[in-house]
């Protein structure tokens, strides 16, 4: 393993000497020697810690799929596509996981993004200064509780507000049981919970991102679109926000890769089963909330490979959504500039 | 040239660095372990969570008389297996008994020595409901395999007479962490129901044909508390120290038995007379004989190696389980522990001269 550690970080550090070269070149005559040896060190040093993320990213990645590759071996496809989560028989699929995840994470997205953008638009457009800065501040603020502290608020003020309230609101005064998706028996733990919950923890993130997007829209793009004739809403819609779009869509995204990888307070108000629902108001699983809770007491090596593997589906899921971000942000700003 | 070297130098610095790292795990226990011994202080465990706060008592108590410390870390009964297996701990500590699997992986065969005694409760949150509930074992396993759904199902009201049951939702919550609990739970229903036996099976953790998962004994509980209409199951410890309603159990003479440190302890004591002589103690009580027993209980062992190499430790860890077995076992029921009873411990204490001390026994 040591060497495995080791060979990548000589290889760039001996391309950082000679990128430090010609830079060195270019010192003071009187120290020459000593201050190009000085940034030749100071070089490698830098390349060195610059290499080193990526490395230890992709021996990050190496050892879980190495750990969980008995699993993924074993069950091949099926782990992926399988909706039996079966210790006591050995046999592992992790396809409710997967599913809580992403819908989970939908959820979240769904109700926040909205407010998000509202909160930013109000705070550059409408608020006025003296209100700015405190709301921005509480907003940021949410960002700063821990998540435990939002599960333990989801099991006391959420859940009994959702099992008590909205449910039968939904169920008995609007008629909507009979659409699958509002059906089964009304546990409160529920993914709508794990969903509302996500969605309050990732608003903080889009919302200041957004917000600093917003405030850096050039007050030209603003003024030209007033004096075209625009009304206010008219002059956010179609100049303001098409310019941040790219910057929004990376808040959204950041906002995303949160509500991923959030384990302790998706844990207390899912309702931690391995089934896939068609309702909102069924207990559900994430992948994160599998792997922390079965983690300690794992029994035997399939299990803890399969846990293993669970882990690197989650960390595939997160590149391949990374990546599609990445994608979307150049794509806008790319169109954007063209049009 | 001279750069080259001093990169070269840093280059080396950064493999021996690498180097450290990557074996950094191995050193830094067995150092710790060494470190430990060195400053008067002596045994290190690993394992169970649950008897955790009794054995916190001991090793206190233990340090306080005789001056030899143990290190306990709580990391669950599959971390203390492991680590034992691993050799990193001079004792591990775990809630069910070895696998033959986890045992043919041991380098050093083990001695499973009970502590104490643990309980699964069945709690429930039914408003109406004021006295303790009755249950069967079989209406257990149907109210967790979704087969009765309502609480005023015939199969409870007949357990009930004289009790007015609403015609509510009955909404299972289980454990969604492993846990010991969760094996002693479905230990029980196996033995007693022959569908369950087949189906979710017994285990750490199982496929639930119903219900929700709440994480540790205070997700389980909160997650009751929080639902009316719910019945789930924790550890005795923790129902008592909260004053949860427990349902009383019919064991396998025909008693309705409420859970208490006595009905646990009598589980034990009747369970015990029916040992062979040669038993390894990897043996489950649930279900067994005696009118007052409570049939949802449990050992919870301490694993040590039959032949212990090193003869200073292995006289302390001797020493320590002669004392915990005769005077810890009175320190367990003040904390809701079920202590052994006295026939087993005597037994136990019997069986300490046949651990191997030192070399010799190689």
């Amino acid at each position: 393993m040591s060497d495995v550690v080791a060979t990548p970080p000589a290889v760039p550090i001996t391309t950082g000497g000679a990128q430090a070269t010609p830079s060195g070149g270019d010192g003071f005559e009187g120290g020459i020697e000593g201050s190009a040896l000085g940034d030749r060190i100071y070089a490698g040093v830098i390349w060195l810690f610059a290499v080193c993320v990526p490395v230890l990213l992709v021996l990050i990645a190496v050892s879980i799929f190495i750990a969980g590759w008995p699993a993924l071996h074993r069950f091949g496809l099926s782990f992926l596509t399988s909706s039996s989560w079966d210790p006591v028989n050995g046999k592992f699929g992790a396809a409710p996981a997967i599913y809580g995840t992403l819908v989970s994470s939908a959820i979240a997205l769904v109700i926040a993004t909205p407010l998000a953008i509202g909160v930013s638009v109000f705070l550059s457009e409408f608020a006025p200064p003296w209100l700015r800065q405190p709301v921005a501040f509480f907003v940021d603020l949410l960002a700063a509780i821990p998540s435990v502290v939002y599960g333990v608020w989801g099991i006391f003020v959420l859940i009994p507000l959702l099992r008590t309230a909205l449910i039968p609101f939904l169920r008995d005064t609007l008629h909507l049981s009979v659409i699958p998706l509002f059906s089964g028996p009304n546990y409160g733990y529920s993914m709508l919970a794990a969903g509302m919950i996500l969605a309050i923890m990732v608003l903080p993130y889009i919302a200041s991102v957004s917000r600093e997007v917003l405030m850096a829209v050039p007050r030209s793009q603003r003024e030209a679109a007033l004096a075209l004739g625009a009304t206010k809403w008219e002059m956010i819609r179609g100049a303001l926000l098409p310019y941040a779009k790219s910057g929004i869509i990376g808040g959204v995204i950041l906002g995303l890769g949160r509500a991923l990888g959030e384990t302790m307070a998706v844990t207390m108000v899912i309702g931690n089963r391995a089934e896939i629902s068609a309702s909102l108001f069924a207990p559900a699983y994430t992948m994160a909330s599998l792997i922390a809770n079965e983690f300690s007491e794992a029994s035997g090596d399939l299990h803890l490979s399969a846990l293993m593997a669970v882990g690197f589906v989650l960390f595939v899921i997160t590149i391949i959504v990374n990546a599609i971000a990445r994608w979307l942000v150049w794509e806008v700003s790319r169109t954007g500039s063209k049009g | 040239m001279r750069c080259n070297w001093v990169l070269g130098a840093l280059a080396l610095v950064a493999c021996a660095g690498g180097d450290k790292s990557a074996s950094a795990t191995k050193d830094s226990t067995s150092a710790a372990n060494g470190a430990v011994a060195s400053s008067g202080a002596d045994l290190t465990g690993a394992g169970a969570t649950f008897p955790f706060p009794l054995y916190s008592k001991w090793f206190a108590d233990y340090a306080a008389k005789s001056g030899v410390k143990i290190n306990y870390q709580s990391i669950g009964s599959g971390g203390g297996i492991r680590q034992l297996t691993e050799g990193t701990v001079d004792f591990g500590a775990s809630d069910a008994p070895m696998s033959d699997d986890e045992m043919s992986k041991l380098k050093t065969p083990v001695f499973h020595f009970p502590t104490v005694l643990g309980a699964v409760v069945l709690t429930y949150n039914v408003p109406e409901v004021t006295q303790p509930l009755q249950l069967t074992g079989e209406a257990i396993a149907q109210i967790f395999s979704g087969k009765i759904t309502k609480w005023n199902d015939k199969a409870i009201a007949a357990l009930n007479s004289g009790v007015k049951l609403p015609g509510t939702d009955i909404l299972v919550v289980h454990r969604s962490d492993g846990s010991g609990t969760t094996y002693i739970f479905t230990d029980y229903l196996s033995s007693v129901n022959a569908d369950w036996a087949k189906a979710p099976g017994k285990g750490k953790e199982v496929q639930w044909p119903v219900g929700i998962g709440g994480k540790g004994n205070e997700g389980v509980a909160g997650q009751i508390k929080q639902t009316p209409g719910a019945i789930g199951y924790i550890e005795l410890v923790y129902a008592k120290q909260n004053n949860l309603p427990a349902a009383a159990i019919k064991n396998a003479s025909g008693q309705f038995v409420a859970p208490s440190v006595e009905s646990v302890t009598a589980a034990a004591d009747a369970a015990a007379a029916k040992f062979p002589p040669s038993t390894d103690y990897r043996v489950s009580i649930v279900n067994g004989p005696g009118a007052a027993a409570y049939p949802i209980s449990s050992f919870t062992y301490l694993l040590i190696d039959k032949t212990l190499v090193d003869p200073t430790k292995g006289k302390k860890l001797v020493d320590f389980l002669r004392w915990a077995l005769t005077d810890g076992e009175k320190e367990a029921a003040p904390l809701d522990y079920a202590p052994l009873p006295q026939s087993l411990d005597t037994r136990l204490i019997a069986r300490l001269d046949s651990i191997k001390v030192g070399a010799s026994g190689t």
